[in-house]
């Protein structure tokens, strides 16, 4: 039982080496890593560097990705803001994912009075479009980095408390978990050993979804001016800003905007891939609600 | 014209191409069947009992590849168009499926169900149709059928919803009833029920019945014929008294001993050891030895045994029978 | 049935009653005083204390609340710190666009997903399957604003055979309103269109490996008839729920999409109040998009409960 969650990664990560759309997942993945630790030593040039003289210049060999309108070096730019999008989607996940879980958990494993107190705050919380919600938070917030990681980590604990939830009621009555509260053993015992290992194949599965999702949100929030504030560039944001001139200069538009969907994309297949070997059946609530408002 | 068997089946083989490889489920088997008799066909799962009678009638998953010749009423079903053949088997047979919950349509009623081949195959209004449904549930042997014809299946009970699926396969007087585990979901005095309404319904109409089953007891009491597989192969087969009071291949034997006896008391209960094997990989030889008991000749690892008779029209595929002294009858 | 829709109603009714305590606390969310902070450089005393005053701050929370709750009832949501107009009619007048935008973008979506989905399923494996399988996973990976973007570039910029953004509405002139529309309702509509494929492809999947599909293929049915009739009918219910909640969803307002293109419905207003921190335009926003989307949610269970025949005996 203890080994079962031991299994489970292992399971994932041979059904990640055996898919090949998987493995391209994770080489991108791996690749965006490297990116978002490094990339102001791989930005040929400042963030920040401002060249009036260089105001919208197309692709060439000094600025790959061409110039903004402020003579910035749009691959320069595209690379440092691939740390701010995969700090966003980690950290607002490992929100959702924290908060979740314990939720899930408790709601599961006590039922009655708790389960439903914490299910229906979890029904209000799914009333509102995801980006509806997630704007309204930050709003009242104030926007930045950490109001941004708060909002889409609050906005997307619901699903993660669902999944953890439904889990933990099925291994609930299971043998082992009888078996463990007869001999006496603790409640957080219980919940840690044998009822959370079991619930591990779905939440991986939604873990790795939610990132794809929680970058997508990243990428909205600061193309409304609700992110990462300028001059810090983020690829939302630097799509917001090149909007107006994107039918004189089309690379404003394409390298942002590829940038995002490369990074979702990659997520999209390794979860896909998982949730293929871990969690077949696997209800699609993230699916079904993305994009929401 | 009574002498032509209703559906005759010679060498029919099925591969499935499955995400492991090709699996032969059922290699090169003949049987047939005639007007108001009733043939069994027994074995565990995997056996390729089903799938024989689903490749012969063209409802084979799309990933079969189906060879072998059939006849049905005369006419040559494989290498017929889809189109032809779907009329065939709608007009002629009939099926009746194991678990009659999951295969009657849960979001149409069951008078629609039972009514709409009557008006593919024999023209029929859609309110001649309807008429047709009420008499059929009334034959089945449903109360009130005028008045649960409008009825959802999950308004029925277990046994009254495998009625409604007899009268479904009913609806176009067809010539061959097909019988896949029809009682294996029920409970036991629903499982004589069904029986009994077949054997009746059979007796009145004349039908032919194949009967699938992995329980021999339910089939003694009324199939004329048994074939028992194992392994995709028929490993034996006969009239039925000559298979029971001389079962002449180790499987079948062990399949009657397993058999629980009521007059015992249900108490000991004989199973046959290990599992039956996956089509996927069939041992080499007789598919048979890894659990055989008897393993009575060397080349049952590595050669398959041929079908030999041992009485008039009972054979065995076995090389067990062979080193007895031959005329001896048990 | 009618106990059924009873208790679906309570439950929604308790909802939406959290739902109200969600947008009356965004208020108290704010660092500071709202008003203040809403007034910002326009401040003046009077004004400052006529809107604290409005929207009752000096009172004890709980009788906030329960007034909040009580004037929202009455359909009285508060008025916009900016224009001190009553916020329920400002966002009302917003309806219209966002409604008619999202109804189209949810009906080219089923348009595409429908025979998409449902062939795919059908010829599961063939190329137009892995065709289906590449539109669905770029559509819920691709940036809905992104795409939008590209199709200001190509098909207002490149081509110019489309405006890039603005609104008519549809009851001024139905024709220069379509021609607005388009680029926005096709941005959203592939978006949602990607996600109804990959549903209905499962759903279509599962439906087709039940017994009871076997059972009409074996009464010798038309393929036709098979589908349509067995495999369809049970494979489309579920259906209609995701519909429903994204077409609900995106009554939300889409609001990057209705900021990229102009458009002045629901989503735009949420922006716009954001941008010049009108609180209560923004609760009411809120408000009304979390009571719709209850609402279409309650209406597609019963619905649901219409469709399927096992759910009314429940």
């Amino acid at each position: 039982m203890s080994g079962s969650e031991e299994k489970t990664s292992r399971r994932a990560l041979s059904a990640l080496r055996h898919d090949p759309l998987a493995v391209t997942g994770s080489l991108v993945l791996l690749l965006l890593v490297v990116v978002g630790v490094g990339g102001a030593w791989l930005a040929p040039s400042g963030v920040n560097e401002v060249d009036v003289d260089r105001m919208l210049q197309p692709p060439s060999w000094s600025h790959p990705f061409g110039t903004d309108e402020l003579g910035r070096d749009v691959l320069s730019r595209v690379l440092v803001a691939t740390r701010v999008s995969l700090q966003v989607g980690v950290v607002s996940v490992g929100i959702a994912l924290v908060a979740g879980v314990t939720l899930g958990l408790l709601a599961g494993y006590y039922r009655g009075w708790l389960d439903n107190l914490l299910m229906r705050c979890m029904d209000v919380l799914f009333a509102f479009p995801v980006l509806l919600l997630a704007v309204a938070i930050v709003a009242v917030l104030g926007p930045g980095l950490l109001t941004a990681m708060i909002a889409i980590g609050v906005v997307y604990t619901p699903i993660f408390a669902r999944v953890t939830r439904s889990g933990v009621l099925s291994v609930r009555e299971q043998v082992f978990v009888r078996a463990a509260v007869s001999i006496g053993a603790s409640d957080l015992r219980i919940m840690r050993r044998h009822v959370l290992p079991n619930v591990a194949a779905p939440l991986i599965v939604q873990t790795s979804l939610s990132l794809a999702f929680a970058i997508l949100s990243e990428a909205a929030l600061s193309f409304l001016g609700l992110g990462v504030q300028p001059p810090a560039p983020a690829w939302g944001r630097m799509l917001y800003d090149g909007r107006g001139f994107v039918t004189e200069a089309w690379w404003l538009g394409v390298f942002p905007g590829t940038a995002i969907f490369l990074t979702v994309l990659a997520f999209n297949l390794v979860g896909d891939a998982l949730r293929d070997v871990l969690d077949p059946r696997q209800l699609t609530i993230g699916e079904a609600r993305r994009n929401a408002g | 014209m009574s002498d032509c068997p209703v559906l005759d089946i010679k060498g029919l083989t099925v591969t499935l191409g499955t995400r492991r490889g090709p699996a032969r489920a059922v290699a090169g088997v003949d049987w047939s069947v005639r007007a108001g008799q009733t043939l069994a066909l027994v074995g565990e799962s995997g056996s390729g009992k089903s799938m024989s009678v689903l490749a012969a009638t063209g409802l084979a998953p799309r990933s079969a590849r189906v060879t072998g010749r059939v006849h049905l009423l005369g006419t040559e079903l494989t290498g017929l168009p889809e189109d032809r053949r779907r009329r065939m088997r709608g007009r002629h047979v009939g099926f009746v499926f194991q678990d009659p919950t999951t295969s009657l349509n849960p979001v149409l009623t069951v008078g629609r169900q039972v009514s709409e081949a009557a008006e593919e195959h024999l023209g029929m209004t859609r309110r001649a149709a309807r008429a047709r449904a009420v008499e059929l549930l009334d034959l089945v042997g449903i109360p009130s059928a005028a008045r649960r014809i409008d009825s959802y299946p999950h308004q029925f009970s277990g046994g009254m919803r495998q009625r409604v699926v007899i009268a479904m396969a009913l609806a176009c007087e067809p010539d061959l009833l097909i019988a896949d585990e029809p009682t294996t979901a029920l409970d036991v005095t629903t499982q004589a029920q069904i029986v009994e309404l077949v054997a009746d319904l059979q007796r009145r109409l004349g039908t032919a019945v194949v009967w699938i089953t992995h329980d021999l007891g339910v089939v003694a009491g009324t199939a004329d014929e048994v074939a028992v597989m194992y392994g995709g192969r028929i490993v034996e087969q006969g009239p039925v008294d000559a298979v029971f009071a001389h079962p002449s291949h180790p499987y079948t034997s062990a399949l009657l001993a397993a058999r629980p006896d009521p007059a015992a008391g249900g108490a000991d209960l004989i199973t046959i050891r290990g599992a039956p094997p996956s089509p996927l990989d069939l041992p080499a030889g007789c598919a048979f030895w890894p659990r055989c008991p008897v393993r009575a000749d060397a080349r049952c690892e590595h050669e398959v045994p041929p079908l030999v008779p041992v009485s008039a029209g009972h054979h065995v595929r076995t090389f067990y029978r062979h080193q007895r002294p031959t005329g001896e009858d048990g | 049935m009618g106990r059924f829709v009873i208790r679906r109603l309570l439950q929604s009714g308790v909802v939406l009653l959290g739902v109200t305590l969600v947008v009356f606390l965004l208020l108290q969310l704010v660092p500071g005083d709202p008003v203040r902070v809403a007034l910002g450089t326009r401040f003046d005393p009077q004004t400052y204390e006529a809107l604290r005053a409005r929207a009752g701050l000096d009172r004890p929370l709980v009788v906030q609340y329960l007034s909040y709750l009580g004037n929202a009832l009455t359909g009285d949501l508060g008025v916009s710190f900016r224009s001190g107009r009553p916020v329920t009619s400002i966002v009302l007048e917003r309806l219209p666009a966002t409604l008619s935008l999202a109804a189209t973008a949810v009906a080219f979506a089923v348009l595409v997903a429908f025979p998409l989905g449902v062939l795919s399923a059908m010829r599961s494996g063939s190329l137009l399957d892995h065709a289906a399988r590449v539109f669905s996973q770029f559509g819920v990976s691709v940036p809905d604003f992104w795409m939008g973007i590209m199709g200001i570039l190509l098909f207002a910029g490149v081509l110019g055979w489309l405006p890039p953004s603005g609104y008519v509405p549809i009851t001024e002139d139905p024709a220069r309103w379509a021609s607005h529309v388009v680029l926005p309702a096709v941005t959203v509509g592939l978006v949602t269109a990607s996600i109804l494929t990959r549903f209905i492809r499962s759903s279509v999947l599962e439906v087709l490996s039940e017994d009871y599909v076997r059972t009409a293929e074996a009464k010798g049915l038309r393929a036709r008839v098979v589908i349509m009739r067995h495999v369809l009918r049970n494979a489309l219910i579920p259906v209609v729920t995701v519909v429903a909640v994204q077409l609900a969803s995106l009554l939300g307002g889409v609001i990057v999409i209705e900021v990229l293109f102009a458009w002045p419905g629901v989503g735009r207003l949420t922006y716009d109040a954001v941008q010049a921190r009108d609180y209560p335009v923004l609760q009411g926003a809120v408000l009304l998009v979390a009571a719709l989307f209850l609402l279409t949610n309650l209406l597609v269970d019963v619905l649901y409960a219409r469709l399927d025949p096992r759910i009314s005996v429940r």
